[in-house]
C-alpha cells in the first residue's frame, strides 16, 4: 500500500528540487519548518519523532534539503516529513505537512474487528510493521 | 419636523396613536455604543411612508413599541431599551429601497441565545404593512455579547490536528443517489469514495431514517466502510452521520451511537432549529465531536436580495452557535453565489477580525473575540475540472464536496475520488510554487492527468461543464460610499 498522509501523498514522489520550492514557499510565509521520522506510521500516531528542532528565523531552503538529506541518511527506510508550522495568532498550528522519505516496502495496516453486542464492531488499526519492536519493523533499518 | 420626538413627557405619552419616530425610535444624533447590538436592514416602504419613519417603525417592532402608546412604557427604563434607528441611505442603484441601521442596547438580549436574538431582530417586524419588504443584511454583534457564546467545539485548527491534515482543502462526497439505497450499499460508497481519497462523505440532508435505511443501519455500515479505508490508506476518515430527528431526544440517541461507534464528525440540518443546533453544539463540545451543519432551507429566505435574512447574518449566527462546517457556497457550482458574496461569507467564518467590506457586503468591522472559526464547505455541481477556480475563490480552510463529481466518474468512485484528491493536491502545489493557477489552472490539470487517467477520465467528462446564470443576491454598494 501507498501510506497517503500528508499535503502531496497522492502526487508522484516530489523530487528534491519540488521539496525546496515548498520550502521556500514556507519560509516565506514565515513558518518553521521542521522534520520528522517515524517506524509507526498509525494515522493516529501524532507524535512523530523530531529531527532536532523546528528551524526558527530561517531564511535559506538550502538549510532545511541539507537536514532533509542527513535524516534519510540515517533513516533510508522510514517515514519522514516536512512541517511547516505558522505561529502567528489564531493559528499556533501547522499550515503544510508532507511526507519527503518514505520506505521501499509499505506493509499497511490490518483491522481488528471485536464483535460486540448490537451488531456493534469496535475496530483496532494495526500497522503490520509496528507488529516488530522499535528498530527492527522496516527492512534496512 | 414630523419625525422629531414629542416634545413633553404628557405629550410622548397620551394616550393615542404616534408616528414611531416620534416616539423616539429615530435618533440621528445617535453614537452607537460599543456594547450595542447593531443591525442593518434593507427596508422598502410602502408608497407615501418615508424611509426615516419606515426604519424607526422596524427599531421600535424589534425592541419595545407597539401600534399605540403605552402608559406601562414609564414603568421602565424605555429610553434605554428602545432600540434607535440612526442612519439611513438609499440603496445604491435600487430606487425606493433604503439601508437603514438600528442600535440595541445590550440588555434587551439573553446571554448565549441565538432564539434569543433571532426572536428580537426578526421575530415581529418582518410582516408589518407599512413595508412592502424588510431584509436583514448584516449585523455587529459586540465583543460582550460575543463573549457570551461558546463558538465552534473544534474549530479549523483542531479540525486539522485531529485528522491530520494541513495545506490543502478538506474533501468531501455527498452520498447518491441520496434516496433509495440500503445501509449496506450506501456503506459500499462511503468505502470507494474514501479509499479513493476522499477525507469525507457525507448524507444528504434528508438522509435520516426512511424505511429504505434506517438509521442504525446507515452507521454500523458507514463506519465499517470508515474504518476499512483508514486502514487501507492509513489516513484519519470520517463520514458526515446525520443525526437530524423529530425531537432532541432522537438526536441525542443518534449522537451518542455516532459517538460509540468512534464517529469523527456528526450532523445536523439548518432546518431543526437555532436552539436545537445549539443544543447539539454543546453537545459536539462535551464530546470531542466535529459539528457539521447543513444549512437546508436557508434559500427560502436568504436568496432574495428585497426580503428575508442574507445567508451572512446566518453564518454570523453560527459561528456563535458553535458549529464546525458549514455550506456557505461554491461560486461555480450550481447553487447560488455571487463571487463576493461568498467570499464575505467564507471572512465571516474564518477570520478573527472582519473589516468593512462593502464590495463583499460585510458593513460592519466584526472583533470575533478568539471565538474559533468555521470551516466553510463548498456542496454542489462542483467538479475537479474547476479546482483552480475553487482553490483561487475559496481558498485552502474549507472542505469541497464534490458527490456526482466522485460517484459519477465513468471509470467508478475511487477513480472519482482519486481524479478529485490527484487534481487539488496538484493545484496546491502549483500554488505554493508560485505559478498563476487562475491562468494556468487548466494545464496544471493536464499536466497532473498525464500520471493520473482517472483525473484524465474526469476532465474528459466534465471539463466544459458550468454553471453560469447571473446571481440574485450581490452586495449593493458605492465604491467610494464610507461605511458606519
Amino acid at each position: 500500500m501507498r501510506l497517503t498522509q500528508g499535503t502531496f501523498s497522492f502526487l508522484p514522489d516530489l523530487t528534491d528540487a519540488q521539496i525546496a520550492v515548498q520550502v521556500e514557499y514556507c519560509l516565506g510565509k514565515g513558518w518553521a519548518v521542521s522534520i520528522e521520522f517515524t517506524d509507526d506510521p498509525h494515522p493516529r500516531n501524532t507524535y512523530w519523532d523530531m529531527w532536532g528542532m523546528p528551524m526558527f528565523d530561517l531564511a535559506d531552503p538550502a538549510v532545511v534539503m541539507d537536514e532533509i538529506r542527513r535524516c534519510r541518511e540515517a533513516h533510508p527506510q522510514l517515514y519522514i516529513k516536512m512541517n511547516a508550522f505558522d505561529s502567528s495568532h489564531g493559528w499556533e498550528a501547522l499550515r503544510l505537512s508532507f511526507i519527503v522519505n518514505r520506505p521501499a516496502v509499505e506493509p499497511g495496516f490490518g483491522l481488528v474487528r471485536e464483535e460486540s453486542r448490537g451488531r456493534n464492531i469496535r475496530y483496532t488499526t494495526r500497522s503490520y510493521a509496528a507488529n516488530k519492536p522499535a528498530g527492527e519493523r522496516y527492512s534496512a533499518t | 419636523m414630523q419625525n422629531s420626538v414629542a416634545g413633553s413627557s404628557a405629550d410622548r405619552y397620551r394616550a393615542g396613536v404616534l408616528k414611531y419616530a416620534q416616539m423616539g425610535y429615530w435618533q440621528p444624533d445617535y453614537l452607537p455604543l460599543e456594547t450595542d447590538v447593531i443591525a442593518m436592514f434593507r427596508i422598502t416602504p410602502q408608497d407615501g411612508v418615508d424611509p426615516e419613519e419606515a426604519a424607526a417603525a422596524v427599531a421600535g417592532e424589534s425592541s419595545t413599541a407597539t401600534w399605540t402608546v403605552v402608559w406601562t412604557d414609564r414603568l421602565t427604563a424605555c429610553e434605554r431599551y428602545r432600540a434607535k434607528a440612526y442612519r439611513v441611505d438609499p440603496v445604491p442603484g435600487a430606487p425606493g429601497q433604503y439601508f437603514a441601521y438600528i442600535a440595541y442596547d445590550l440588555e434587551l438580549f439573553e446571554p448565549g441565545s441565538i432564539s434569543n436574538l433571532a426572536a428580537s431582530i426578526i421575530g415581529n417586524v418582518f410582516g408589518f404593512k407599512p413595508l412592502k419588504a424588510l431584509r436583514l443584511e448584516d449585523m455587529r454583534i459586540p465583543v460582550a455579547y460575543v463573549k457570551t457564546f461558546p463558538g465552534p467545539a473544534t474549530g479549523i485548527v483542531v479540525e486539522r490536528e485531529r485528522l491530520d491534515k494541513f495545506g490543502r482543502p478538506l474533501l468531501g462526497a455527498t452520498v447518491k443517489p441520496k434516496l433509495g439505497l440500503s445501509g449496506k450499499n450506501y456503506g459500499r460508497v462511503v468505502y470507494e469514495a474514501l479509499k479513493g481519497g476522499l477525507d469525507f462523505t457525507k448524507d444528504d440532508e434528508n438522509i435520516n431514517s426512511q424505511p429504505f435505511m434506517h438509521w442504525r443501519d446507515r452507521f454500523l455500515y458507514c463506519m465499517e466502510a470508515v474504518n476499512r479505508a483508514q486502514a487501507a490508506t492509513g489516513e484519519v476518515k470520517g463520514t458526515y452521520l446525520n443525526v437530524t430527528a423529530a425531537t432532541m431526544e432522537d438526536m441525542y440517541e443518534r449522537a451518542e451511537f455516532a459517538r460509540e461507534l468512534g464517529s469523527v464528525i456528526v450532523m445536523i440540518d439548518l432546518v431543526i432549529g437555532y436552539t436545537a443546533i445549539q443544543s447539539m453544539a454543546k453537545w459536539a463540545r462535551r464530546n470531542d465531536m466535529i459539528l457539521h451543519l447543513h444549512r437546508a432551507g436557508h434559500s427560502t429566505y436568504t436568496r432574495q436580495k428585497s426580503h428575508g435574512i442574507s445567508f451572512r447574518v446566518i453564518a454570523k449566527w453560527m459561528r456563535l452557535a458553535g458549529v464546525d462546517h458549514i455550506h456557505a457556497g461554491t461560486v461555480v457550482g450550481k447553487l447560488e453565489g455571487d463571487p463576493n458574496s461568498v467570499q464575505g461569507f467564507y471572512n465571516v467564518l474564518r477570520e478573527d477580525r472582519n473589516p468593512v467590506d462593502l464590495p463583499r457586503g460585510i458593513f460592519f468591522d466584526q472583533d470575533w473575540a478568539g471565538l474559533r472559526k468555521v470551516m466553510p464547505v463548498a456542496s454542489g455541481g462542483i467538479h475537479a475540472g474547476q479546482m483552480h477556480q475553487l482553490l483561487s475563490y475559496l481558498g485552502e480552510d474549507c472542505v469541497l464536496q464534490f458527490g456526482g463529481g466522485t460517484i459519477g466518474h465513468p471509470m467508478g468512485i475511487q477513480a472519482g475520488a482519486t481524479a478529485n484528491r490527484v487534481a487539488l493536491e496538484a493545484m496546491v502545489l502549483a500554488r505554493n510554487e508560485g505559478r498563476d493557477i487562475w491562468s494556468e489552472g487548466p494545464q496544471i490539470l493536464i499536466e497532473a492527468a498525464r500520471h493520473c487517467s482517472p483525473l484524465k477520465a474526469a476532465l474528459d467528462t466534465w471539463g466544459d461543464v458550468t454553471f453560469d446564470y447571473a446571481s440574485t443576491d450581490t452586495p449593493d454598494f458605492v465604491p467610494t460610499v464610507t461605511a458606519a
